[in-house]
């Protein structure tokens, strides 16, 4: 099963600001391994965050983005005390939840 | 820079369309340095070595080994299962194992004293890779992330880290293998690059400051958090030396030199580079 | 010199005669202990055996006078030596092709334990030197090499000189920082030539 998540969400002004880190290889499927052989592709390929139970981001990812990938991003309203959750899921399927609570 | 203004004169034509390129080459250099900077700095927010430092926490304070004991009966200089401030006076002497030893010299004693595992099983995945990650890098990055803003405080006054330290001073300036190289041959003077990469002067108290406690650092390029031990291990491979032994005396000495040139600053690790 | 240092010690000790004063190891035991301690710290890996830690006469010497500057009858003695151990090109000839002396260059593979032993092999000339101005990417442990032939002439003399330098360093500024690529058996002697060229024939980007 893959590593947690680290998230973390505080209020900033009107808006709450949520940054993340997610333990991911994310192989490109571009690279060969010392003996030449091409490394399958491995890589997040959507990415969906709620605020308490309602979406409010949902992204489609590739194999551009960067191992162990960081995102961050800003969402209108959120209160202290509000759950933000994070889901990922790569193209072998396997997928990862995890929460924070707003700071 | 010693060009006799007579020559600049005699060749004017020649030498001013070369002053222009070498003018040119100069800006692409200094603003090829300064993306690097930007991008270091972009860098910072969002380091992934906190996943490492989770993943330690986790395995510090779990039962591990055929014990099942978690670390908190190790001590790692300031008393049983005391991390914070720990890494910033290691390398030190301790009396139970006779021994100058650094953190993770330190962590494979208490894995093999208190948890009960072999010391071959607990020296055996030093520094992780893909689908191989290392328990002693995430436990090396909690433990650092415990010192971050604690000044270097390593004693060095017991004779067998006094010894550790001028043994250690001695590698640094070991010159061996087919290329002559020593550590000091690209980190004892100021100012110096290798291709474009600043090298730090670790003679200096300044130099040794700035690089130890901004180890251990997440390589990028490695998409990999990357310990002390695997930074001198990645040294001597490019000194063109034989094979670092993980935890060898050698290494704990040329530690005890570079963390003990390092006292005074606020340790502030595990950090980020390229 | 070493002796008195040495007496005096041994005199200051007797005098105290307490604990501490037999713990201190002299210089020259540290420097011996170090020199052990490597040989039981590393192991041999691909191509990199542990007799890369078998110091020849001027890998000690240099590590003797490391942090000093080295008396005036070792440095003489280091040059000589190195100096007539330079192999100088069997036909005379010091200049190969300078296309060919860039990549050498440029290469920074060879010798690690992680290379292949069947090659590349490069001379890694960009990580100290700036060479020709289009690399930007240069470092600054050793001078700027830019307009090496232009600036001393295109001649024998200079070409033989770039040749020894590039072969031996150490016969030319004993213990210097660069690595002797012929003598130590990096470069070929084929290699060298074609980066004497890349320094000395006036079509060089390093010329221009």
């Amino acid at each position: 099963m893959a590593d947690p998540m680290r998230i973390r969400a505080s209020v900033v002004g009107d808006a709450t600001e949520v940054k993340v880190l997610m333990n991911h290889e994310m192989e490109t499927g571009q690279r060969k391994d010392s003996a030449g052989k091409v490394i399958p592709a491995w890589f997040i390929q959507t990415v969906t965050a709620t605020h308490n139970g309602k979406p409010v981001l949902a992204a489609q990812w590739g194999p551009a983005i960067s191992k162990n990938p960081f995102l961050s991003f800003k969402f209108k309203g959120g209160a202290k005390g509000d759950k933000v959750q994070i889901t990922w899921v790569d193209n072998r399927g396997d997928k990862r939840t995890d929460e924070a609570t707003i700071a | 820079m010693s060009k006799s203004p007579l020559r600049v004169r005699a060749r004017g034509i020649l030498l001013s369309a070369a002053t222009a390129l070498a003018v040119g080459a100069a800006f692409a250099q200094t603003s090829a340095v300064d993306e690097i900077a930007k991008y270091r700095s972009a860098l910072q927010e969002g380091n992934p070595a906190e996943l490492w430092e989770a993943r330690g926490e986790g395995l510090w304070k779990t039962p591990r080994g055929p014990n099942k004991v978690t670390f908190e009966k190790c001590d790692l200089g300031l008393g049983p299962g005391v991390v914070k401030g720990a890494y910033a006076q290691l390398p030190r002497y301790f009396a139970d194992a006779d021994r100058v030893m650094d953190l993770e010299t330190r962590l494979v004693w208490c894995m093999v004293k208190l948890q009960g595992f072999t010391e071959a099983d607990a020296k055996k995945n030093p520094f992780g890779g893909p689908n191989r990650k290392s328990d002693i890098e995430a436990l090396v990055a909690f433990i650092t992330s415990e010192s971050r803003g604690v000044k270097m405080n390593v004693a060095g006054t017991h004779p067998k880290e006094d010894e550790a330290y001028r043994i250690g001073e001695k590698m640094f300036f070991f010159r061996g293998g087919p290329h002559d190289f020593a550590c000091a041959t690209c980190h004892a003077e100021d100012s110096k690059r290798i291709r474009l990469q600043d090298l730090p002067n670790l003679v200096k108290q300044a130099g040794a400051q700035k690089a130890y406690t901004t180890w251990p650092a997440y390589r990028v390029s490695q998409g990999e958090l990357r310990s002390f031990q695997w930074r001198l291990y990645d040294c001597f491979r490019q000194q063109r030396f034989p094979e670092l032994e993980f935890t060898s005396d050698a290494s704990i000495a040329l530690t005890m030199f570079l963390a003990k040139n390092a006292n005074g600053a606020a340790f502030d690790a595990p950090a980020i580079k390229r | 010199m070493n002796m008195r240092i040495i007496g005096w010690t041994v005199a200051a000790c007797a005098a105290v005669a307490v604990v501490g004063c037999a713990t201190k190891p002299t210089d020259a035991e540290v420097s011996a202990k170090a020199t052990q301690m490597l040989k039981t710290s590393f192991k041999a890996r691909g191509q990199a055996g542990l007799d890369r830690l078998d110091q020849d006469e001027t890998q000690k010497l240099c590590t003797e006078y490391a942090t000093a500057v080295p008396p005036k009858d070792v440095v003489t003695k280091v040059e000589k030596a190195n100096f007539a151990a330079i192999k100088w090109p069997a036909d005379g000839k010091y200049l190969g092709d300078w296309k060919k002396g860039e990549r050498v260059a440029q290469e920074g593979r060879g010798k690690q334990f992680s290379d292949d032993p069947k090659g590349p092999v490069g001379g890694n000339c960009y990580a100290c030197h700036q060479l020709a101005p289009q690399e930007v990417s240069y470092g600054t442990i050793g001078p700027s090499l830019y307009q090496f032939g232009k600036l001393r002439g295109y001649n024998d003399e200079v070409r033989k000189y770039a040749y020894g330098k590039i072969w031996n360093a150490e016969a030319y500024n004993a213990c210097t920082l660069m690595p002797r690529f012929g003598h130590s058996g990096i470069l070929s002697e084929e290699q060298v030539r074609d980066l004497v060229a890349l320094l000395m024939d006036p079509d060089s980007p390093v010329n221009k």
